[in-house]
């Protein structure tokens, strides 16, 4: 975990790559080429970069009628402005249609974080698993969002791909193989499960780390497809133990409530949520709002000290 | 300087020369604050920041000392990335301080990285995510009919924006309200975000499909202050339908190195650019 990676341009170097190698591939965007990372696809591929300005709703819209007529469409732009304005249009036109559209949601969560609440993402997940038929897809690294790029496109049906733009480092190995609806264990542990997805699964690593040094054994589950969720995966953490979910998202409705649903229906534990707890979050760096929301290793610790010391272990 | 750096001062109508160089004023502040902040949006600021001040010290019925006062005029800067322009008129018509303008996007700032209605002074609607300013301040213009009042609202949005949907569909009701009082402008300066406009997606025709629509069309040059105030004080004497300024504007107005530049749709000038910058507009004071 040294080199830090914006797995963006993972994002596009995998889709350039789907595209040379299958014509049917094509990029629709709402005036954010660069922020999407497509200014290679759109030299190399011009015909088949369709931008159609401020217009997510008509993106969408148009991506299911070039899903009808064969092709198979991945929209990009800025997640907060895809998914938000064009909510409706992934309901009906992607999801109920079951048309063969990945959206793919940039600069997700607090990415966009001294541009403020408009631009911050943090209900995109909410809305997107809500939604019947669509898979919803978190990678972790570069390696990971490279391989969701194939899995989506190799998949028949509506896909929201949820990407940052905050640099993360590599959790996975070159030979991983990412599988929709598939959670990773990325550490395994006795005591306590950590479960992540994004951004906020290498900071799970590090706290599952840190615990060690203080004899516990906390388990890391990369829960990178968020629906359909994988629920023999959430049942054996909470057989071993509470667990921790953490997102850059708000609690409500996303990771921790997907993990909370499996939990209470098939084998309660205890739990605590991490992430943005109900509120609109101020105007600051992404680094200072994810400090403020505890978003980091260093909170992780320290609730899981909290919910073992519950349980009566470590005194 | 002018007749017009002061809230107090600002019941003194301002001249046309006034104008111009409260114009300049405010470019500068938009300049030190993206400067300051290392990140903002200059090109659309500096696009509009002639018609904003126009609106702000001579055109719009303000106080300044009570921000909600009912009877106020209305403006939205519905093309919110350009909040700059609009910090910088609020804090020089005297709404706060204008030691405020450069904590632009720091935490806790009353000045958020777009603008927010319930932390900034004299910001009447919460804006950033584009093609919603319109359809709010129609319905401030509606209440205002409701409510027998005899305010204004005004909206500015960028042609860019225009592409938005949501755009024409207030474009459609307004008529049919016969909302006199609202008047939207476009910042027709002629780039979004990636690129020119008419590369992206064109607007053009705005004026014919403006007056399809039925609305009050009127299309002027947004850079001359001989033009500007003219116009936006005329709508008030149209009856019946709404008013729509297309006023011709050239993105990063002001500074020659960001004059119809996209890259600097969304970039911060670093220190020897603002340096620069700044001399040109204390050249243009002159
Ligand atoms: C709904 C929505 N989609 C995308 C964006 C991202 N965005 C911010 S500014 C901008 C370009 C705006 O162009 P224009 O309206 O012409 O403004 P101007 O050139 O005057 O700055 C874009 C695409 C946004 N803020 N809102």
């Amino acid at each position: 975990m040294s080199q830090l990676h914006d797995c963006r341009d993972a994002f596009s170097a995998a889709l350039l790559e789907l595209a040379q190698g299958d014509a049917r591939v094509v990029a629709l965007t709402n005036d954010s080429l660069s922020s999407s990372k497509l200014t290679s696809f759109s030299r190399l591929f011009p015909e088949r970069l369709i931008n159609l300005g401020i217009a997510e709703q008509n993106t969408v819209g148009i991506a299911s009628g070039l899903a009808n007529g064969g092709k198979i469409p991945f929209v990009c732009g800025a997640s907060c402005f895809l998914t938000g304005r064009a909510l409706e249009q992934i309901k009906v036109d992607l999801a109920y249609s079951r048309a063969n559209v990945k959206v793919c949601g940039m600069s997700s969560g607090l990415a966009y974080g001294a541009l403020g609440a408009t631009h911050h993402s943090i209900e995109d997940m909410a809305w997107t698993r809500a939604i019947a038929n669509m898979v919803v897809i978190v990678p972790a690294d570069s390696i990971e969002t490279a391989q969701a790029v194939y899995a989506a496109a190799a998949y028949e049906g509506p896909v929201f791909l949820r990407l940052s733009r905050m640099p993360v480092p590599d959790v996975h190995g070159r030979d991983y193989q990412f599988e929709i609806g598939r959670a990773t264990w990325l550490r395994s542990g006795t005591d306590v499960t950590i479960v992540a997805n994004g951004t906020m699964v290498s900071r799970a690593l590090t706290a599952a780390h840190l615990l060690a040094q203080e004899g516990i054994s906390a388990g890391v589950l990369n829960m990178a497809t968020v629906r359909p969720i994988d629920q023999a995966a959430i049942v054996t953490a909470a057989e071993r133990g509470p667990i921790i979910t953490v997102e850059e998202h708000t609690i409500y409705g996303g990771l921790g409530s997907a993990v909370a649903e499996v939990v209470v229906t098939t084998r309660p534990t205890r739990m605590r949520l991490l992430g943005i707890p109900g509120v609109f979050a101020p105007t600051g760096s992404t680094q200072w709002l994810l400090e403020y929301f505890g978003l980091t290793a260093q909170n992780i610790c320290e609730v899981a000290r909290d919910l073992l010391r519950g349980d009566g272990h470590h005194g | 300087m002018s007749a017009i750096t002061t809230a107090t001062q600002a019941d003194i109508q301002p001249s046309i020369d006034d104008l111009k160089a409260m114009a300049q004023v405010i470019r500068r502040h938009i300049i030190t604050m993206i400067h300051a902040a290392q990140a903002g949006h200059p090109g659309g600021s500096l696009s509009a920041a002639d018609i904003v001040t126009a609106l702000y010290f001579r055109v719009m019925r303000l106080d300044p000392a009570n921000p909600s006062w009912p009877d106020r005029d209305r403006f939205i800067l519905s093309k919110g990335h350009a909040c700059p322009v609009w910090y910088a008129a609020l804090a020089e018509r005297g709404f706060f301080d204008r030691s405020h303008l450069t904590t632009l996007r720091q935490l806790n700032s009353i000045l958020q990285g777009h603008a927010d209605m319930r932390k900034t002074p004299g910001v009447d609607m919460t804006v950033g995510s584009l093609g919603q300013g319109i359809c709010a301040g129609l319905g401030m213009a509606l209440a205002g009919k409701l409510h027998g009042k005899d305010y204004h609202v005004y909206v500015m949005i960028g042609d860019g924006e225009a592409q938005e949907g949501a755009v024409w569909e207030a474009a459609m009701a307004a008529p049919r309200w016969r909302l006199d009082n609202l008047t939207v402008i476009v910042d027709n300066n002629g780039i979004q975000n990636d690129a020119f406009t008419a590369e992206i997606m064109p607007v053009e025709p705005l004026a014919d499909k403006w007056r399809a629509f039925r609305w009050n069309v009127i299309e002027i040059d947004g850079h001359r202050m001989e033009e500007i105030v003219p116009a936006l004080e005329s709508v008030k004497a149209i009856k019946g339908v709404p008013t729509v300024i297309i006023a011709k504007t050239i993105k990063g107005r002001g500074v020659s190195f960001m004059e119809n530049v996209p890259a600097w749709h969304g970039a911060a000038p670093n220190d020897a650019q603002a340096q620069a910058a700044l001399a040109e507009i204390a050249e243009g004071l002159r």
